[in-house]
């Protein structure tokens, strides 16, 4: 077993910057408040002491304009990682990333390549309201050209974040807001996770839960409320929603026969119906029940702290609906 | 004025000859293009260029072969006077194997790393950050590579153009922003879109900005060459404003244009502003060339257009086994 220490989800993503910063010359990080300030989560903090200002890089509050230099210093020799400090801001940058990022190895007859990185933030319950709140990875898994990372822990976070900053083609990275806190048992040598490889998080027989990013952790915490309820859950976190393990997501339904699948983003043609859609083509006949999708209310996201937990599932609806489908409420 | 006095370092007989020849050659390239698309050969768009000959081969000869470029909806002109050979820029018009971009692009899409191409772009404006992105790179690789963004007048209206800008002067990066001004955004005067003084938006940021008589592809490559040499010397970027005019429709269907723009007045672009006629009688006058070398010139270029259209059309279109190549790399 390779050595380990506990670091938190922050740590970790700051860790695979700067072993990757190390490593290849070409690396930069670009966005806002990301030098001195290291971000508003602190997520960056003694990258800019190590690496400068020349590669850790200060930008106005042009998130259209600061993606787009990105995509084309990719083109040309760099590997940018672009912040962009609320998922929300995702929607400012769209042209770049869905019409240009995207599209532009195929439109060239795979001539150029765009190896960059977004990393960006999801998830609510922080009190912030509609247009600080949101998960928008939909909207970027829905266009091809893009892959999208969604780590669940800090080991995945360090792993796949560096195969994201040296992998050829345009990849967002979503970080849980609310997880950069959470510790977990990270390697110290150098490691990486392919992009599309799912991650079984724990072990059940009875139904599988699938989950996504922050609903990894709820996902978790519901399994364990079950198993006092006679129910053996498996959890399984696809990791990344494209490319999607689209396998090993099957073969888990296809042992448990049945399948909550889980996202924070809007429920409605979210990530969970693309997930469930695989399900029910792939294990069909091996399904005891429908398949259940639990995510973000089809509303604004609410500033009311009572309002605004009603708008994301916790343990308890998952452990509910769980118990529904295993006959066993 | 004397011969002499007209005959800087760069320039002079072969070189002013070379620049009409590849305007001449553009202008061919075009009609050609409205002939296949008239007799149903070609699919899709086609947006001439007709008339703004002189700012793509004015621009294009003041920069080296590794330089960059960006294109636009109407880039034929961009791409064939950065160096893309006619054979294969029709074969990706056409949608055919041997294209550009494997017939996947098409028009609106040629790119070619060889050429320094990083793309023709169908979001107006689109290209700004990419170009800008190109030269972020060259400063940052300190390869000495200077950057050209083609847009129309009507990307004047998008904002990210003013983002990238804004970094680009902050950050003293090697990018000349070149605005075709052809005096209509589709089907629209620009003084209905325009507000203000154009050349005065690059000025409130700082830049180094000028207009030129984008008709008279000398003072447009006086004027590109300063500025390139500025951007290569790291006194960074620039914006220079090309006043010129389109002589066809916004696209190759676009035929009845009275109601936004009369006869009258293409009629007099055309017989009195044309930018190869111009240049021709000039150097006559001036002792630079006889009628005998454009009679060559034309007859050269017509045989070439001639077989670079046959090549097009008798290559195949890609097999079916392309469809899902070059997603990712």
């Amino acid at each position: 077993m390779p050595e380990t220490r506990e670091i938190t989800f922050a740590e970790a993503v700051r860790e695979a910057l700067a072993e990757e910063m190390r490593r290849d010359a070409t690396v930069h990080v670009i966005g806002e408040d990301v030098a001195e300030a290291g971000t508003p989560f602190k997520v960056l903090s003694g990258l800019v002491e190590e690496f400068g200002t020349k590669r850790v890089v200060d930008t106005p509050i042009s998130e259209a304009g600061f993606t787009g230099i990105a995509v084309g210093a990719a083109m040309t020799g760099l590997r940018p990682v672009v912040d962009i400090m609320f998922g929300d801001f995702i929607t400012l940058t769209m042209d770049q990333m869905a019409n240009q990022a995207a599209k532009i190895h195929y439109m060239s007859g795979g001539k150029w390549k765009v190896p960059m990185v977004m990393r960006t933030t999801l998830g609510a319950t922080r009190r912030s309201a509609a247009q600080h709140s949101q998960s928008l990875q939909a909207w970027l898994s829905h266009v091809p050209g893009l892959k999208v990372v969604m780590p669940s822990t800090p080991y995945d976070a360090k792993g796949l974040l560096k195969s994201a900053i040296r992998d050829d083609n345009p990849v967002v990275f979503f970080e849980d807001k609310m997880m950069y806190k959470l510790k977990g048992p990270v390697p110290k040598d150098d490691y990486a996770i392919p992009l599309g490889v799912a991650d079984v998080k724990r072990a059940g027989t009875d139904i599988t839960i699938i989950g996504t990013s922050s609903m990894v952790q709820v996902a978790l915490g519901a399994a364990t409320l079950l198993e006092k309820h006679g129910i053996s859950a498996e959890v399984i976190d696809p990791r990344t929603t494209w490319p999607l393990d689209e396998r090993t997501l099957i073969e888990s339904v296809k042992k448990t026969s049945r399948a909550i699948v889980m996202d924070e983003g809007y429920l409605r043609y979210g990530v969970t119906a693309e997930i469930a859609s695989v399900i029910a083509e792939g294990a069909f006949y091996h399904l005891d029940a429908p398949v259940r999708r639990l995510g973000a209310m089809h509303i604004p996201i609410p500033f009311a702290p009572p309002l605004e937990d009603m708008t994301v599932p916790t343990e308890q609806t998952v452990c509910d609906v769980a118990r529904q489908m295993c006959k066993r409420a | 004025m004397t011969i002499a006095a007209l005959q800087p370092n760069a320039t002079g007989a072969q070189a002013w000859l070379r620049m009409y020849r590849s305007m001449v050659a553009i202008r061919a390239f075009e009609e050609q293009v409205n002939d296949l698309y008239t007799r149903a050969l070609m699919p899709g768009l086609a947006h001439l260029y007709i008339g703004e000959e002189a700012v793509a081969v004015g621009v294009c000869s003041a920069l080296h072969a590794e330089d960059y470029i960006t294109s636009t909806h109407r880039g034929h002109g961009h791409c064939l006077a950065k160096g893309a050979s006619a054979d294969r820029m029709f074969a990706e018009l056409l949608g055919k194997a041997a294209g550009y971009c494997k017939g996947k692009g098409g028009s609106m899409h040629i790119a070619d790393p060889d050429t320094g191409n990083l793309g023709a772009n169908a979001i107006v404006g689109g290209s700004a950050g990419i170009a800008t992105g190109a030269a972020y790179a060259s400063k940052t690789l300190g390869n000495g590579r200077v950057a050209v963004c083609f847009f129309g007048e009507g990307a004047l209206g998008q904002g990210l153009l003013y983002e990238v800008m804004n970094m680009a002067q902050l950050w003293k990066l090697p990018v000349i922003y070149v605005c075709e001004n052809n005096l209509y955004c589709e089907y629209t005067h620009f003084s209905e879109t325009v507000a203000g003084d154009i050349v005065g938006r690059a000025k409130a940021f700082g830049m180094e900005a000028a207009a030129v008589d984008g008709q008279d592809v000398r003072a447009v490559y006086d004027a590109a060459a300063r500025l390139v040499q500025r951007a290569r010397d790291g006194e960074g970027p620039a914006f220079l404003l090309c006043n010129t005019y389109r002589y066809k429709g916004h696209h190759v269907g676009d035929v009845n244009r009275e109601y936004y723009r009369p006869k009258s007045e293409e009629q007099r672009w055309m017989t009195e502003r044309d930018p190869i006629t111009n240049l021709q009688k000039r150097l006559v006058e001036e002792g630079f060339a006889k009628q005998a070398d454009f009679e060559r010139i034309q007859a050269d270029v017509e045989e070439e257009t001639r077989k670079a259209v046959e090549f097009a059309l008798a290559a195949p279109y890609p097999g079916p086994s392309e469809v899902d190549q070059d997603v990712y790399a």
